[in-house]
């Protein structure tokens, strides 16, 4: 099949996918840097070549209440929102994914004031993450292409919601190839939308979201928490069918040079592209380095991470968010207790970079390795710092 | 609609309300009614903080609703009568 190649930036690779996903509704408030996704949508409404509802409410988080009706009436519904708007959707987003609604979020990312700050770091997405959503992170406008198209199909099957990111600034407003579907075949490949309920379905009467007490409340979150776990299953199904269509392989994480790596970094987003430049310098080196790009957030793929970096003698996870939790970023978190089954655990630390959009470069990177290579000859080393840093 | 009846917690059939007896609530005690105490001045009725108190048709006091009732013992702490109408009992 020939693929159509045409100059994208990764806000408009996304707002392409959701045309070509016919949404019934489109809800939507403009905040930096998903913008251009919002104003992209409206122009494909307004010129007629998107027949969703299009309907711009008075905040964020009426966007996300919005987008609650519509879904349980039926409408595959879409948003498309960052930062402080997606932090202010936050109480509506429990409501949905408890609801079961599989409403899919396209999201640049972006840090979390105050002090503010509309440049990229990865605040937003990690602080929704124990929300019930699908989390699908991209490292280039290609990935947020095809990320979001399969991100609509996962939701559906699986009857919870996602967010699909990418980078704010550095993947939403840089202009790439991206390699993109015909709109015929992109729709075929998502599907008709095919609701678990609507609540205008007048033959079948239903009541949502019900007062749940203790006597039925944890049934109804273990039904919801199997869900995420089968999830697992379908964004691997799903990137098989996608791949046989594009011929661009998914799965949980992307592995550069992974398998005879000795020493690696764990990253998520676009720094995962500037990382393998300077893996290749280590090679001919004859470093044996490698990455761990991770795609898929939540569900958090556990094992998969841990036969993956099994062979390891030492990591640094690289969190573009703090987390604050006076330990180590959340990722370096996640990854670590991936990482506790292991017989013979690699030692660990974590480093936060590029927050607010700090630049990461290859040299910041270079520093990285430098420090896991000492931890993997048994140096001391820092096990919690920031890279970049002025002070 | 998905077979597991935990999904999203979604209720199918109507009236469900009336299936579900706040009884459960009720932790150790229940309120006995003595009738030959009672003056049917209905002091229950007003302070009673559900409606766990019936009243028949002529406006006299006709016993508790134990599906509703939580067993507070606000009726028993109220009742005027003495010796008392409404006294507290062991489920």
């Amino acid at each position: 099949m020939t693929m159509k190649r045409v100059a994208l930036t990764g806000n408009e690779a996304m707002a392409l996918a959701m045309r070509q996903a016919k949404p019934d509704v489109f809800i939507g408030y403009p905040i930096t840097p998903a913008s251009d996704i919002l104003s992209a949508i409206a122009k494909y409404v307004a010129n007629g070549e998107m027949e969703a509802e299009f309907m711009t409410p008075e905040s964020e988080h009426s966007v996300a209440s919005a987008l609650f009706g519509a879904s349980s009436a039926g409408a595959r519904s879409f948003t498309c929102t960052a930062s402080q708007g997606l932090a202010l959707m936050h109480e509506v987003l429990h409501i949905i994914s408890g609801a079961r609604l599989p409403i899919v979020i396209s999201s640049s990312s972006r840090s979390l004031s105050s002090p503010i700050n509309v440049h990229g770091d990865h605040a937003d997405f990690m602080d929704m993450r124990d929300a019930s959503f699908i989390q699908i992170f991209s490292e280039n406008s290609q990935d947020s292409y095809d990320n979001f198209l399969q991100g609509v199909k996962i939701a559906e099957s699986v009857r919870l919601p996602a967010i699909i990111s990418s980078d704010g600034f550095i993947t939403s407003h840089n202009l790439e190839p991206v390699e993109v579907l015909k709109d015929d075949e992109a729709y075929d490949f998502v599907g008709e939308f095919k609701p678990a309920y609507s609540i205008l379905d007048i033959q079948n009467p239903i009541t949502i979201n019900p007062l749940s007490l203790p006597d039925s409340f944890m049934e109804i979150k273990k039904s919801q928490s199997d869900a995420m776990a089968f999830a697992k299953k379908e964004i691997i199904k799903t990137a098989k069918e996608y791949q046989k269509l594009s011929g661009r392989e998914y799965g949980f994480f992307r592995p550069y040079k992974l398998k005879d790596a000795e020493i690696a970094i764990v990253v998520m987003g676009s720094t995962a592209e500037t990382a393998q430049s300077v893996i290749d310098e280590l090679r001919k080196k004859d470093v044996k380095a490698g990455i761990l790009a991770l795609r898929v957030f939540r569900p958090f793929p556990y094992l998969k991470i841990a036969e993956a970096l099994k062979n390891c003698k030492a990591i640094c996870i690289m969190d573009r968010s703090d987390g604050f939790s006076g330990h180590g970023g959340p990722l370096f978190v996640e990854t670590s207790a991936a990482l506790y089954d292991l017989k013979n655990k690699p030692k660990i630390i974590s480093r936060i970079y590029g927050l607010g959009g700090r630049e990461i470069n290859e040299e910041m990177i270079k520093s990285v390795f430098e420090d896991i290579k000492k931890l993997s000859e048994n140096k001391k080393v820092e096990r919690y710092g920031y890279v970049g840093l002025k002070i | 609609m998905k077979k597991n009846k935990y999904f999203a917690g979604i209720i199918k059939d109507p009236g469900s309300t009336l299936k579900y007896k706040t009884y459960v609530w009720r932790d150790g005690l229940k309120p006995s009614w003595i009738k030959k105490n009672c003056t049917n001045c209905l002091t229950c009725f007003i302070n009673c903080p559900d409606q766990a108190i019936k009243v028949d048709k002529d406006g006299n006091m006709a016993g508790h609703n134990l599906d509703y009732c939580k067993g507070c013992g606000i009726c028993a702490q109220v009742c005027p009568a003495k010796p008392k109408a409404i006294v507290m009992k062991k489920e």
